[in-house]
């Protein structure tokens, strides 16, 4: 045990005081927050959904002949499906539902006699004009389209009438029927797993492609291996120290993230996206899981970099991994249609689900408990490997 | 007088790779680098093995300090086997070889700490002899200085000191003047004589005749990984210089080949 604690103070001590190392672990997170604040809302363009022949499903309560004529004659898409016989103006949460369940992309209010009240309103009057309401979701790409599409028509027709009605002006009213948590949930759940997962492996890679690689290139390893202590105390105190400098990267890349994705979003976005909205239990969630991840990143890439005899050939071993990683990190961003337990025991992509399943706030304790668990065998076997390799002389000291 | 080390048919063969083929000049796959050796050293002497390049005693050497295992034979230690159990071994030897480098990254101070550390040391008993060994070599005027700023005989002398840490009774050094510039050598025999004064064995390994009719009590001459004679100086050579003897004995092992 005192070993393991020496050889990981060296180790630390070793990185702590190279400058240029510890740039590669801070500098990444920096990065992320500075160019996704300068892109802006570019994201918010590129998420868009719609498309040509999308058809816009308008659930209409009231009605208004002006509006109809006006829809059609203009050509876009939009059906307008009638309440049937309701009496009283649906609230607010009811739309919310509707949308939300994907059987409308919005709701139309028009209040009673409109086609007449916009005939007779009188400008100069100073009462204010009779109003259309249309309740939408922005966390939803084809509301947010079907809203703007609906938008555009109304305004159209708003100024060829010299204004005589108004669309969504009451001040009071959330058009938007996009909760907080839609809105973080859906964009951090969407990009968080791959850009972590990216990142930590990457911060994980060059460190312990230098320790372990680097140090039998210099031969400074045999200097360690000629002391009595035990070869599998010299594999954990390696990986606990590259595994604390990894963690370290990790949670900076993750705070960079954290902190930027709302600026990526921008605009009107920018105040909704929000990371308030999840719990420090999530968060505990998250860092369980990134640790258990880096556990297995680092004893993987230490089994590896071992049996290369310089970094250079461990970067090249390792770099298939990076496009495997990227993969899977990829799948964490259209989610799993699959969540069965055992899917859970596959290391990194059972990190990838967890992650976009507690930032989409859908996720269950025991898939975190499987990950983890999962994770840690996987770095258990890997550090078993690690020691009989820096027991073996012919790998060792391959020439 | 006491036998501390006893190596019994001591054989080490290396697979060769095809560059490694191309190298010496062989299309054999296998190179048989220690064949059958043995032989002993007893406690408080300075026993050298003696032998052109390629002879085999650093690969003697690396056995004997548990660095690689022997295909067939064994040595002990104080009655310790390297090949069952080395960590143990390892706590005894001492070893200093040019494989075995010190990270640039940090400082002959820091890196006694931490191979004092390793090998269990007590931090004040350590801190006693760090100033005894580093004041002998003339480290404390760079003690602090990061190695990878050291000149090569700087860096020897911090090399040396690390192997001994532990103040092991065993102390085995591979060519222990090579690429050292006079002064420095001088530095290293002179205390390689105080070792044994203070009862320490020495096995060290050299081609260098005049290093080992300087030092050694014993020698072990290898010829192609074979021992061909091992005992004291003065019977070895039997009235003749060693440099002629070990010729003699050259021509008879190569002559017998041929
Ligand atoms: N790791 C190795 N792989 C292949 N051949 C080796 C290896 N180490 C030593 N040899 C060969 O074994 C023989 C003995 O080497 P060595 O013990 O270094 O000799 P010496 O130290 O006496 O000069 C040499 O022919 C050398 O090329
Ligand atoms: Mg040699
Ligand atoms: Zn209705």
């Amino acid at each position: 045990m005192k070993n393991i604690l020496t050889i990981m103070k060296k180790e630390l001590r070793r990185f702590f005081g190279d400058r240029r190392m510890l740039a590669t672990l801070i500098l990444p997170g920096l990065l992320i927050y500075v160019v996704y604040s300068l892109m802006g809302g570019a994201l918010t363009d590129a998420v868009g959904g719609g498309g040509e022949d999308m058809e816009y499903r308008v659930l209409l309560h009231g009605s208004s002949d002006m509006i109809s004529s006006v829809t059609l004659n203009s050509g876009v898409n939009v059906t307008y499906y009638r309440c049937p016989d309701c009496t009283e103006e649906h609230d607010r949460d009811t739309a919310a539902t509707g949308i939300s369940e994907g059987s409308y992309h919005a709701y139309m209010v028009i209040p009673e006699g409109f086609d007449e009240a916009v005939m007779t309103y009188d400008p100069a009057g100073g009462l204010p004009a009779p109003e259309v309401k249309i309740y939408y979701n922005s966390s939803d790409a084809d509301s947010s389209a079907a809203y703007s599409t609906l938008l555009a028509l109304l305004n159209a027709l708003e100024s060829s009438m010299a204004n005589r009605f108004d669309v969504n002006v009451s001040p009071d009213v959330a058009f938007d029927v996009a909760t907080e948590e839609d809105l973080t949930g859906m964009l951090f759940s969407m990009l968080m797993p791959l850009l972590l997962i990216m990142l930590m492996f990457s911060s994980c890679m060059a460190m312990t492609a230098e320790s372990i690689a680097g140090e039998k290139e210099r031969g400074t390893i045999a200097t360690l291996l000629i002391t009595p202590i035990k070869r599998s105390e010299l594999a954990l105190g390696k990986i606990a120290a590259l595994s604390v400098m990894s963690l370290l990267g990790g949670l900076c890349s993750f705070v960079g993230v954290l902190l930027a994705l709302p600026q990526l979003m921008g605009g009107e976005a920018m105040d909704a996206v929000d990371a308030s909205v999840y719990s420090m239990g999530d968060y505990a969630m998250i860092l369980l899981v990134i640790l258990s991840t880096i556990l297995v990143f680092v004893s993987l890439i230490a089994t590896l970099s071992a049996l290369a005899s310089s970094v250079k050939e461990a970067s090249t071993l390792i770099s298939p991994l990076m496009l495997v990683v990227t993969v899977i990190g990829v799948s964490g961003m259209f989610g799993s249609p699959d969540k069965s337990l055992g899917l859970f025991l596959i290391p990194v992509y059972n990190s990838v689900q967890c992650i976009s399943g507690v930032f989409s706030m859908s996720y269950e304790p025991a898939q975190i408990i499987l990950t983890v668990a999962a994770n840690l065998v996987t770095a258990g076997v890997f550090v078993a490997v690690l020691t009989r390799l820096f027991n073996s002389e012919r790998v060792m000291f391959k020439k | 007088m006491e036998t501390i080390l006893i190596a019994s048919g001591l054989r080490k063969t290396f697979t060769l790779s095809k560059k490694q083929q191309q190298l010496e000049k062989t299309n054999q796959k296998v190179k048989v680098a220690v064949d059958g050796l043995s032989f002993t050293a007893n406690k408080g002497e300075i026993f050298g093995l003696l032998g052109p390049n390629g002879a085999g005693k650093t690969t003697t050497l690396r056995m004997l300090a548990t660095l690689i295992r022997p295909d067939e034979g064994d040595a002990t230690l104080d009655g310790i086997s390297v090949v069952k159990d080395p960590d143990a071994v390892r706590s005894r030897v001492g070893f200093l070889t040019g494989e075995l480098k010190l990270e640039d990254f940090f400082t002959p101070n820091y890196l006694f700490d931490f191979f004092s550390s390793l090998h269990g040391v007590e931090p004040a008993v350590a801190a006693g002899r760090k100033v005894e060994l580093f004041g002998k070599f003339g480290i404390d005027h760079f003690a602090e200085v990061k190695v990878g700023n050291l000149s090569t005989g700087m860096k020897q002398k911090v090399s040396l000191v690390i192997s001994v840490v532990h103040d092991p009774d065993v102390i085995i050094f591979d060519e222990p003047t090579n690429g050292l510039d006079v002064l420095t050598a001088k530095v290293v025999t002179d205390f390689l004589l105080e070792l044994r004064e203070r009862g320490k064995t020495v096995i060290l390994s050299t081609h260098i005749f005049s290093l080992v009719e300087k030092l050694c009590d014993r020698v072990g001459i290898i010829i192609d990984g074979r021992m061909v004679a091992c005992d004291t100086l003065p019977a070895v050579c039997g009235g003749m210089s060693l440099e002629d003897r070990f010729f003699e004995l050259y021509k008879d092992c190569k002559g017998e080949e041929a």
